[in-house]
């Protein structure tokens, strides 16, 4: 119907979008270079360990608040040093690793929570349903960060807890796109022809329902994901999340934060390293949602 | 307003508030006894057991929530186990604080996101709609804690214009709500600009072209009416984000509000004050999410019909 308008009207609306096969073959370098970005953070993720010139929690006090490299610090530090003489590069690169392991667990615990609770929703339908919808229905009210600074502070900050916590974040948009895809998806023809064969229900949801909307839950789960990031570093930013010994980027921009005016590198170098990698992320994501969703192209 | 759904509505805000309610008191009593981190690992036995009967820890646990209720019921939220005063008390010096920053950084948000997000559209892919989409991309990815240093970095420390901390003057003001408002305002603008573009291609829209309608008139009496429904609904979702905001902005700048106040409380462990801004936060939060949906029906008849006949 909308290609009809868009002949109607070719002056206001030329058609670029129309030339689809184009389309898919054109690689915006924007998303190139936010993909080798985000592929330089894996491998960091990977091997931070093997990257990293020092341990990060090696302090040396002779070599305090040294500048990086190019602004005439010492060549043994790369990017200088924080104010107990510990090496800026190697935190960066172990807190890479610390915070995108937060986000990931986080984020994955979150979707399968979701997911399994959205389709759990769909198929007792009933005072079942009722109740896992009021629960999203709560959680969705409340910005996520309150319940997060209750929550540590009632229970303090340990490890495994705060990633706890980072799985609860975002479980709810999971439920609702998955219950209203299943739902979906038992009224339309392969689900019923599938189950007059005499498949069980769980069976058609694993095989055939769960790859069908798998493509809209990897989206969520790329749109989740820096949220995730975000909330990490943002708690960690405030001394709640993740707690020196351990390190994240949002825990080293908080700590270089009082020293911003005599050493600006140990608070700016991980801020600029989160804000590259939320916005790589938003990148890929958005163009990877044009591509999965054909209804949102041209947008 | 159909009446039914209006009660479904307040039902549901009613058991999310009570829900918040319960859980910070389970929390609360479940996290371990607040009266041994208050008075420290070196107070005796007589000294601990007073404090727990002055704060009403002693009682059975039903007794303790039903105290509890009524308190919050009569406006009683307990005393700030840190420093003595009523917590209500601390919140309410704190809440003119938060209020005017967030009528700060909300304002501008909406000041410049509609008006760029509209621009944009109408002058799509062009070199002002790709900078505006660049702008919009940049103000929600940079994280407010990082664009909050920066300003400070730039304005505060090297070219000594703004102040970085503290409330008093209005000059305070204006590095935070920057701060939050740019996140809006990149928002604003994305969803302003794809809102007006699914209506700017709809068959009404090329009708009223035909019969001659001036374009400016088409725009803002055709398209932008329609076009407001998502964005009214994307600000209503926003206000969370201005909540969860606030609290990294105000800590960042050291502004005296109600999120400087939760993070210092978290920090200090003072789980009475939590408490009670958790649910005050909280009774906000379902109330305007409350007015917001009624804020549809007014806006949109069509909500209206439509909620009234396939109400589930």
């Amino acid at each position: 119907m909308l290609n009809f308008l868009r002949r109607a009207a070719p002056l206001r609306t030329p058609a670029p979008d129309t030339a689809l096969p184009a389309r898919e073959l054109r690689w915006p370098p924007i998303v190139v270079v936010a993909l080798c970005f985000l592929g330089a953070i894996f491998v960091v993720f990977v091997f931070a360990d093997l990257l990293a010139p020092y341990d990060y929690r090696t302090q040396s006090l002779l070599n305090r608040l040294k500048p990086p490299v190019w602004l005439g610090g010492d060549p043994r530090f790369l990017l200088g040093t924080d104010e107990l003489g510990r090496d800026i590069l190697s935190r960066l690169l172990y807190a890479i690793r610390f915070s995108l392991l937060v986000a990931l667990a986080g984020t994955a615990i979150g979707a399968f929570l979701g997911t399994v609770l959205g389709f759990v929703a769909a198929h007792f339908r009933g005072l079942v349903e009722e109740a896992i919808m009021m629960m999203v229905d709560v959680q969705a009210s409340l910005p996520f960060i309150l319940i997060a600074l209750a929550v540590l502070a009632f229970f303090g900050g340990g490890f495994g807890l705060f990633i706890l916590l980072m799985g609860i974040y975002g479980w709810e948009v999971f439920a609702r796109l998955t219950r209203g895809m299943v739902i979906s998806a038992n009224t339309h023809g392969y689900a019923v022809a599938l189950s007059s064969l005499g498949a069980s229900p769980w069976r058609i949801y694993a095989r055939h329902v769960l790859p069908n909307i798998l493509s809209v839950l990897i989206v969520q789960f790329t749109l989740n994901f820096p949220q995730v990031i975000l909330l990490e570093t943002s708690l960690s930013f405030l001394g709640l999340g993740i707690r020196p010994p351990l390190t994240s980027l949002g825990q080293m921009l908080g700590a270089g934060r009082t020293h911003i005016l005599t050493a600006w590198w140990i608070a700016i170098l991980p801020g600029s390293l989160i804000f590259l990698t939320t916005l790589s992320i938003s990148i890929v994501g958005d163009w990877l949602r044009d591509r999965l969703d054909p209804t949102l192209s041209g947008r | 307003m159909n009446l039914n759904l209006l009660l479904t509505k307040l039902a549901r805000a009613a058991f999310t508030l009570w829900l918040v309610v319960t859980l910070a008191f389970v929390v609360l009593h479940a996290s371990g006894d607040p009266i041994e981190a208050l008075v420290g690992d070196q107070a005796s036995q007589e000294v601990i057991d007073r404090y727990r009967a002055k704060f009403g820890f002693d009682r059975p646990l039903w007794e303790q929530y039903l105290t509890y209720f009524s308190g919050l019921a009569g406006g009683d939220f307990g005393i700030s186990l840190s420093d003595r005063t009523p917590t209500l008390e601390l919140i309410a010096a704190a809440l003119p604080s938060t209020l005017r920053l967030a009528a700060a950084s909300f304002g501008l948000g909406l000041l410049l996101g509609i008006p760029l997000g509209i621009v944009s559209a109408l002058y799509r892919n062009s070199a002002l709609d790709r900078f505006v989409m660049g702008f919009a991309v940049f103000g929600f990815s940079i994280p407010n804690f990082f664009l909050g240093i920066l300003l400070i970095l730039l304005f505060s420390l090297h070219l000594r214009l703004l102040p970085s901390a503290g409330g008093e003057t209005a000059w305070h003001l204006i590095l935070p709500a920057i701060t939050l408002g740019t996140h809006f305002a990149g928002t604003f603008a994305r969803f302003t600009r794809s809102s007006m573009l699914e209506f700017l291609n709809k068959q009404f829209m090329t009708a009223a072209r035909a019969k001659g309608v001036p374009r400016r008139r088409r725009i803002l009496r055709h398209a932008l009416p329609n076009a407001a429904i998502p964005i009214v609904t994307i600000v209503g979702l926003k206000l969370g984000d201005l909540v969860a905001g606030s609290i990294v902005v105000e800590t960042v700048f050291a502004w005296p509000g109600i999120g400087r106040l939760l993070v210092n409380a978290v920090s200090s462990r003072d789980l009475a004050l939590v408490q009670a801004i958790l649910i005050l936060v909280a009774c906000s939060m379902v109330l305007v999410n409350l007015a917001v949906d009624l804020l549809y029906g007014v806006i949109d008849p069509r909500i209206r019909a439509s909620a009234a006949s396939d109400k589930e």
